[in-house]
C-alpha cells in the first residue's frame, strides 16, 4: 500500500539572484513498512525531501501526498498534527530537550495527543523504553547519557506514539560503528514488529547496509535506485 | 500542563540568569508596594490628623469666612442658629470662635489668628481641660511648631492685643497654660487658642462663631432656610481636598520612581527573553517537528518570561512579607522639618498595605512581564521549521 506519493517535486531557494534547486522534479513512491534510504553526498537534497515528506517545509512547484493528505494544501494547524500523530523524526543531533528527564522527553508527544489519558501515556511510554532498552534510565537527564544512549532515546520518542512513518536524518552520524549497528538493530526490529516505514537520509555505509531499498540523489534528482 | 512544565523547567534551567531577573523583579515588587502603602499610610495619616484635630465630621462655616484671606476674618462671625446650637447642646458640634489679633512675643510683633473653643468638648483632639485651671491671666494653648517659632513655653507670658466688635482695640498678658504636640497646621502655625466665652466676652461676641465643627461620625447635611443662607456646609470631601490633592501628586511621583524600576526590570526580561529565543531556535525546531505549532511556541515562551515575575512574586512574599510588615510597625521616621512643612502625619508614616494594593501591583507586574516576554516572541511566527532545524533563524 503506498503512503507517499511525490510527483514532479521541486523546492527551490533564492539566493541573491540565483536560483538554486534543491530539489529537481523529482517523483517516488513510499509503500508501508518500508525500510529504505535517500543516498547520496551532502548537498544532494536528501533532508530537504525528508522535511517536505514531514510537512516541515513546502515544495515550490510538484505535489507530496503523505498518509493521503497534500502536504502543499496543508495549513500549518494541519501540518502540526500530520507530524505529531503520524510521523515520528529522528535528528542527527538527538535533538532531546535538555531540561527533561528521557521518560518526559518521551512522554512529550504523547501530552500534545489531548486525548491519551494519563494511564494510556505512562503504558506507552514504558513500552517505548523497553523497545530501546533504556527502562532503567526514565529518570535520567540527557546530559547523563551517552550519544548512542541519546539516540535511543529519540528513537523511543519518534516511535512511542506508534506513528506510520519515522523519518531519519543522518540518525548515526554522531555515534561510533557499535552504536550504529545498535540503532540499526532496535529500527529494524521496530520496522519488523510494528510495521512502521522508515526512511533514512544517510550517506553513512553502515546504515546504507541495512537498508531494504535505497534511493541515490544528486544535485536535487533521483540519479539511482528505484523510483517509479 | 506540559507546556507549563517545560517553560518552567527551562527557566529554572537557566540558573543564575534567571535567579538574578526574578530577584530583581521580586525587589520591584517589595519597593512598589513598600512605597504605595508608605503613601496610603501617609494619606490615611493626614487625613486622620486634620479630622481628629480640626475637620471633625465636616464643617458649617459663617458666611464671610474664607480661612485665606485673614482681612475678611474680623468680620466672619455670626450667631449660632438654633438648629446648630441643639447640636452643640447634645455635645454633636463644636463652636469655634475666630478673630485677628496680634501676639507681642519676645518684644516681636507677631500677627495671629485668635481661636476661642469651649473647654468641656470632646469633638476636637485639642486638650482644651488644660485651660481650665489658669485663672490669673487668659489661659491659651499653642502648638510646638508655634512654640518653636516665638521661643515661647508652657508657663510663659506673653502679651496679646485684639479688636473688639465695636472697633476697640485692647490688650492683656495671656499665659502659655500647654503647648500642643500636633501635626496639623490647621490648629498650630500662627494659631492661639483660648476659652471660647473669654473670647466671646472679650471681643463683645456673645454666642458668636465663625465656625461650627460637626463631631466625627456625623453626617452633616446643608441648612435650610435663612441659617442656610449665614451657615455654609462644607464636607470632608470639601475639607480634604487639598490633602488629597496632595497626595494624587505624590503617587505621581511614586509613578515615575516604579517606573524606572519596572523599566530596569523589564529590561532584564525582555533581554532574557531575545537571549532564549536566539539560543535555542533549534530546540523550537524539534518541538515544531514534534508537533507543536508556533503559536504553541509562542505561547510556551511568552509563558517561561511571565513565570519570571510569578517567581519573582513568590520570592517577594518570602522575604517582603516580613520586611514590609515590620516596616508598617516601626514606620518611616520623620524629621521635623514636615511638621514644618504643613504635612499633618507626625512623628513616623506607618505604611498601610491593602489587599488592593497588594494584588493591583502584582496582577499590573505580572500582566506586564507578560507584554515584555510577548514582544520578542512575535519572532517565532516569522520561523521556518527546517531553518529552525538547523539553528537558524530570519
Amino acid at each position: 500500500m503506498t503512503i507517499i506519493r511525490i510527483e514532479n517535486l521541486t523546492r527551490s531557494y533564492q539566493m541573491g539572484s540565483t536560483t538554486l534547486n534543491a530539489l529537481d522534479n523529482v517523483s517516488l513512491t513510499f509503500a508501508t513498512g518500508e525500510f529504505s534510504g535517500l543516498i547520496g553526498p551532502s548537498g544532494s537534497g536528501k533532508t530537504t525531501l525528508l522535511n517536505i515528506i514531514g510537512s516541515l517545509d513546502l515544495p515550490t512547484s510538484g505535489s507530496a501526498e503523505v498518509l493521503g493528505k497534500k502536504i502543499e494544501t496543508l495549513t500549518p494547524r494541519q501540518a502540526a498534527a500530520l507530524r505529531n500523530y503520524e510521523i515520528g523524526f529522528i535528528f542527527q543531533t538527538f535533538n532531546l530537550l535538555p531540561v527533561y528527564t528521557i521518560y518526559e522527553n518521551i512522554e512529550f508527544p504523547l501530552l500534545l495527543q489531548k486525548q491519551l489519558k494519563p494511564p494510556q501515556r505512562r503504558a506507552m511510554v514504558k513500552q517505548a523504553l523497553e523497545w530501546v532498552g533504556l527502562a532503567d534510565r526514565a529518570a535520567s537527564l540527557p546530559k547523563q547519557l551517552s550519544g548512542g544512549q541519546c539516540q535511543r532515546v529519540a528513537i523511543a520518542r519518534a516511535i512511542v506514539k506508534k506513528p506510520r512513518l519515522v523519518l531519519a536524518d543522518e540518525p548515526t552520524a554522531n555515534l561510533d560503528a557499535q552504536n550504529s549497528a545498535n540503532i540499526m538493530e532496535i529500527m529494524l526490529r521496530l520496522n519488523q514488529e510494528l510495521n512502521t516505514t522508515f526512511i533514512f537520509s544517510t550517506h553513512d555505509e553502515k546504515v546504507i547496509r541495512h537498508l531494504r531499498r535505497k534511493i541515490k540523489l544528486a544535485d536535487g534528482r533521483v540519479v539511482g535506485g528505484e523510483s517509479i | 500542563m506540559p507546556v507549563l512544565k517545560l517553560a518552567l523547567r527551562n527557566l529554572l534551567g537557566a540558573g543564575l540568569r534567571s535567579w538574578l531577573n526574578i530577584f530583581i523583579l521580586s525587589v520591584s515588587f517589595v519597593i512598589i508596594i513598600g512605597c504605595q502603602g508608605l503613601y496610603k499610610g501617609m494619606g490615611q495619616q493626614m487625613e486622620r490628623h486634620s479630622i481628629d484635630s480640626y475637620f471633625g465630621g465636616g464643617q458649617y462655616w459663617q458666611v464671610n469666612y474664607d480661612p485665606f484671606d485673614v482681612l475678611t476674618l474680623d468680620d466672619a462671625q455670626g450667631r449660632v442658629p438654633p438648629v446648630l446650637q441643639k447640636m452643640i447642646d447634645e455635645g454633636k458640634a463644636l463652636p469655634l470662635l475666630k478673630r485677628q489679633a496680634t501676639l507681642y512675643p519676645r518684644n516681636r510683633v507677631l500677627n495671629i489668628t485668635l481661636n476661642g473653643i469651649q473647654l468641656d468638648q470632646t469633638v476636637l483632639d485639642i486638650p482644651t481641660a488644660l485651660l481650665r485651671d489658669a485663672d490669673a491671666a487668659i489661659p491659651a494653648l499653642i502648638g510646638d511648631a508655634m512654640a518653636k517659632s516665638t521661643g515661647l513655653r508652657q508657663g510663659d507670658t506673653v502679651v496679646l492685643r485684639w479688636r473688639d466688635a465695636h472697633g476697640t482695640y485692647d490688650a492683656e498678658e495671656i499665659y502659655i497654660a500647654a503647648v500642643l504636640n500636633t501635626p496639623v497646621g490647621e490648629i498650630d502655625g500662627g494659631q492661639v487658642w483660648i476659652p471660647l466665652d473669654r473670647m466671646q466676652k472679650m471681643t463683645g461676641l456673645p454666642g458668636a462663631a465663625t465656625l461650627i465643627v460637626v463631631a466625627r461620625g456625623g453626617n452633616p447635611q446643608p441648612l435650610g432656610g435663612e441659617a442656610g443662607q449665614d451657615w455654609v456646609l462644607k464636607d470632608l470631601a470639601f475639607l480634604l481636598a487639598d490633602t488629597r490633592g496632595m497626595m494624587a501628586s505624590q503617587y505621581v511621583e511614586g509613578g515615575v520612581m516604579y517606573a524606572v524600576f519596572l523599566f530596569l526590570a523589564m529590561l532584564g526580561i525582555f533581554d532574557t527573553q531575545i537571549l532564549a529565543i536566539y539560543r535555542r531556535v533549534k530546540e523550537m525546531g524539534t518541538l515544531l517537528a514534534l508537533g507543536t505549532t508556533k503559536s504553541d511556541l509562542v505561547w510556551i515562551f511568552t509563558l517561561e518570561g511571565t513565570l519570571h515575575s510569578v517567581l519573582a512574586a513568590a520570592l517577594a512574599f518570602v522575604y517582603g512579607t516580613p520586611l514590609l510588615l515590620w516596616f508598617a510597625r516601626v514606620g518611616f521616621v520623620l524629621g521635623d522639618s514636615y511638621d514644618q512643612l504643613g504635612f499633618a502625619l507626625g512623628k513616623a508614616i506607618y505604611p498601610i498595605y491593602t489587599p488592593g494594593i497588594v494584588a493591583g501591583t502584582t496582577v499590573f507586574i505580572i500582566a506586564l512581564t507578560a507584554l515584555v516576554s510577548y514582544l520578542p516572541c512575535r519572532r517565532i511566527a516569522k520561523l521556518t521549521p527546517t531553518e529552525a532545524l538547523r539553528g537558524k533563524i530570519t
